[in-house]
């Protein structure tokens, strides 16, 4: 500190001095070009870029999406009036990034859900499909890791988000992802996925743009550190040792009572037979009166 | 038996002890002369048990309740039972700091910071879903044996009593810990009394102590769920045992067996070492339970917050049959008066358990009713040969299953991709239509397995030997079955139907008890009917002697064949 004051006292002692404007002149402007090449609005050549990033995905578009979603992103009806393919105007680049991510997307089948599957279109087709939905309206951007990744939190910083972050997966989450996230099941076939070992990144669009039957977390309603401390939580998850044993597939109550009846009562009866089948009378010739 | 097999002859020295055995008879003898034991013990000691497998399924029970005291005295060490809140600062991290009421943090405390602690909850909790399904299979048993007759009634209800108060044992223990599954539990449980129509809201809140959740539930549910219950369960299953003693156990007819005897061997020393080493395998299975298998991670469930659910919310397998029903029944409801009467609530919850148990206590009389049979039974029924009684049992519990089933709706969806709401059309109507056909099916296959046994009887059992006759025909040979198996396969009593009095006698006066009781021996009539009319009675003496003879000259028959060697017979050996 005393350091410091030493320092800008000698700087004010010049501050009169005959090339103190020139210099405080040069600074100014190295600062405001600095600033600007590291905040300005996309260059011409990016643009170009963009557009050329958009044009790709609308190519795609037609291809793969455009006969449930519309040739535009529009959407389409059924005969019935039903949702055929929903309106992609305003879901944002997150939300394709998640579903083309995930390989929810495209579906192979109409169905009560579009169920994970392998991934079909490469990471810049992704980006490609996902710049040209965003062009088509509103809707969030695919976050960056800093807002997601919870190893870019401090040691301290960590504990702090799980314990936060697990008291918001059990108010807003358990209802349909269980307890663990091992998954639950919804109206009309539909599933809450299994939500563990999922990358960081899903987890967070999933939120922010609630796909299929989920609801939408906004930013106004989970901050994005809320959101963050909830993937901090899942990730503890994955890291803890299972402290009792076997998990049984982290269901609650169902599994436990089939091992009960299948491991506890089958072996136990089983024990019963062979007691009862070693009475006093070892040898062979034992009589067989008993049923 | 000669006296030189149990003890040889010492001559003319006097009786000598090995040493070891002094000092326990001089212990023994102290004890006898101050406690009097010696003349109980030694009828007791030597109190006969018949063996057989089936017979040890109560065993299981006893010996998980045993253990249920032994690691609950071990939880009630460092379990607090207060809802007062703290917040949490033992070794678990992602819970340090969050608010909860003291019984939760102790259960926290018991599962990471006491040495065993979480072994023992474990543990404790696996003896509680082995000792209801270990009375359930019992129950079982004694009723396919028909060992409730006479007079071993008293001790059925005795042993319902027992099963309904471990099921609500069992549900006060799940509630106890106050995280999130258990707070659901009550919750629910909350809800079904206030379902109760009238008097519900003022259960709930004489329960609770005031309004839900209130922080009356946690103490009361301990006081019930550690000293109450358990007190009460230990009397009853004192007299279930001393019932048992007093009754002498039943036992599977055969050579030797009548109902006024029991063949077996005694209680010292082979069942004292039968049973005391089942107790060690059922504590060694429930240990291996305990710490291989994770049972209600609260770690993971968190403090109950009213405002908070988990998916796959179930109550631990016992209660999972009225859950389940809960969950299929259709939205029924009555208005009137301003007074909602929820039927989608009290049919499953409040009507069924009850009338299920009511069910179960009431069918050694019914039975005994239909049956008329007034008389004393120490010898056991096949199965098979009580069909409709064994079919009634096959329908009750398929009603169960597919009520339990139901419970687990949410995760058959998942793990076998169906829709939720498709099982829950199917449930509605499978947990009607399932036990009517499981009856047909269960009532006939019994009365197949009847036939069977009398082929075997009159035409013995099929051998295997194919012997083709001179006209090319081919037929397999019968041998009668040994004398043993034929004597245990016609043990059995031969059934009459009950044919209700016409209502006058020859003289036209009426039976006594009128209108009414004619109704009565008429329902009386057709039940009996049901239950005998399609039975396959056991042959008569005389045409097992017949068929005696014929299997005699069958056997002499193929063994002339086999001693004449193969083709050696008839005109197809000319080729």
């Amino acid at each position: 500190m005393r350091l410091l004051n030493r320092s800008a006292g000698r700087l004010s002692r010049h501050r009169r001095g005959p090339i103190a404007g020139l210099v405080v002149l040069l600074m100014g402007l190295l600062m405001t070009g600095g600033l600007y090449a590291a905040f300005a609005p996309a260059q011409a050549d990016s643009t170009q870029s963009q557009e050329e990033l958009v044009r790709e995905g609308r190519e795609l578009f037609i291809v793969g999406c455009a006969f449930c979603h519309g040739q535009n992103g529009e959407g389409v009806l059924t005969q019935g009036g039903d949702q055929y393919g929903p309106a992609l105007t305003d879901v944002g680049a997150a939300a394709v990034d998640f579903q083309v991510g995930t390989g929810r997307m495209p579906m192979a089948a109409p169905g009560a859900q579009a169920p994970r599957k392998e991934v079909v279109y490469t990471d810049d087709e992704i980006a490609a499909l996902s710049a040209y939905v965003a062009s088509l309206g509103t809707g969030p951007s695919v976050p960056d890791a800093e807002l997601y990744d919870p190893d870019t939190l401090s040691e301290a910083e960590y504990d702090e988000y799980v314990t936060r972050g697990g008291q918001i997966f059990l108010a807003n989450c358990t209802a349909c992802h269980n307890f663990e996230g091992s998954g639950g099941a919804m109206p009309r076939g539909g599933v809450a996925p299994k939500i563990r070992g999922v990358d960081p990144k899903y987890i967070y669009e999933a939120m922010l743009t609630g796909p299929q039957s989920m609801d939408t977390f906004s930013d106004g309603n989970i901050p994005p550190e809320d959101k963050k401390a909830v993937i901090a939580y899942l990730d503890t998850l994955d890291e803890q040792p299972s402290y009792g044993g076997l998990t049984l597939g982290s269901l609650g109550p169902v599994s436990e009572g089939l091992i009960a009846w299948l491991i506890g009562i089958g072996g136990l009866v089983g024990f019963a037979i062979w007691i009862a089948a070693h009475t006093t009378r070892t040898s062979r010739t034992k009589d067989g009166a008993d049923a | 038996m000669k006296t030189a097999d149990v003890a040889s002859t010492n001559g003319t020295e006097p009786a000598t002890q090995p040493r070891g055995a002094k000092t326990a008879g001089a212990v023994a003898n102290w004890a006898d002369e101050r406690l009097g034991l010696g003349t109980a013990m030694k009828k007791q000691l030597r109190k006969v048990f018949p063996d057989h497998w089936s017979f040890m399924l109560g065993e299981i029970a006893l010996w998980s309740f045993v253990i249920l005291l032994l690691t609950g005295v071990f939880l009630t060490l460092f379990f607090d039972p207060s809802m007062a809140e703290v917040q949490y600062d033992g070794s678990y991290d992602p819970l340090r700091g969050v608010y909860m009421s003291r019984a939760m943090a102790s259960t926290l405390e018991i599962s990471f910071d006491v040495r065993g602690g979480l072994l023992m909850r474990q543990m404790h909790h696996w003896a509680a879903m082995i000792f209801i399904a270990a009375m359930m299979i019992h129950l079982l048993r004694v009723y396919f044996t028909g060992a409730f007759r006479k007079p071993r009634e008293i001790n059925w209800i005795i042993g319902c009593l027992l099963l309904l108060l471990g099921t609500i044992e069992g549900f006060t223990g799940y509630s106890l810990p106050d995280d999130l599954l258990s707070g659901t539990g009550v919750r629910a449980a909350d809800g079904f009394m206030k379902a109760s129509p009238v008097v519900g809201t003022y259960m709930s809140f004489f329960l609770f102590g005031g309004e839900f959740p209130g922080d009356q539930i946690i103490p009361r549910l301990y006081a019930m769920h550690i000293l109450l219950i358990p007190g009460i369960l230990l009397a009853l299953i004192a007299a279930h045992m001393l019932l048992l003693v007093y009754h002498k156990h039943t036992q599977w007819p055969g050579p030797g067996r009548t109902e006024e005897n029991v063949v077996g061997y005694p209680l010292l020393p082979v069942y004292m070492a039968k049973a005391g080493g089942f107790f060690f395998i059922v504590f060694g299975m429930i240990a291996l339970l305990g710490g291989l298998f994770t049972l209600n991670p609260v770690w993971k469930f968190g403090p109950y917050d009213p405002s908070k659910v988990t998916a796959g919310s179930q109550p631990d397998w016992y209660m999972g049959w009225p859950d389940g029903l809960l969950r299929i029944i259709p939205a029924w409801e009555t208005h009137i008066f301003g007074v909602t009467l929820s039927w989608n609530i009290m049919l499953p919850i409040l009507v069924m358990p009850p009338l299920m148990i009511g069910v179960l206590a009431a069918l050694p009389f019914i039975e005994s009713w239909i049956t008329g049979d007034k008389r004393e039974h120490h010898l056991l029924q096949r199965p098979r040969n009580a069909p409709t009684r064994t079919a009634v049992m096959v329908a009750l519990m398929t009603f169960y299953g597919l009520s339990w089933a139901a419970g687990g709706n949410d995760i058959i969806a998942i793990k076998m991709h169906l829709s939720i709401n498709q099982i829950t059309y199917f449930m509605r109507g499978a947990v009607i239509i399932g036990p009517i056909i499981a009856f047909i099916i269960a009532r006939r296959w019994c009365i197949s397995l009847q036939r069977h046994d009398e082929n075997k009887l009159l035409h013995g059992y099929e051998t295997g030997v194919l012997v083709r006759s001179p006209q090319g025909g081919y037929a397999e040979k019968h041998l009668p079955i040994s004398e043993a198996e034929a004597y245990r396969l016609t043990a059995r009593d031969r059934e009459e139907v009950y044919v209700p009095d016409s209502t006058a006698d020859a003289s036209g006066v009426a039976a006594p008890g009128g209108k009414r009781a004619e109704i009565t021996n008429k329902v009386r009539g057709k039940l009996s009917e049901l239950m005998y009319a399609d039975n396959v009675q056991k042959p008569t003496a005389e045409e097992l002697h017949e068929a005696q003879h014929h299997s005699e000259h069958e056997l002499h028959e193929l063994e002339h064949q086999i001693a004449s060697g193969p083709n050696k017979h008839g005109p197809s050996s000319d080729h």
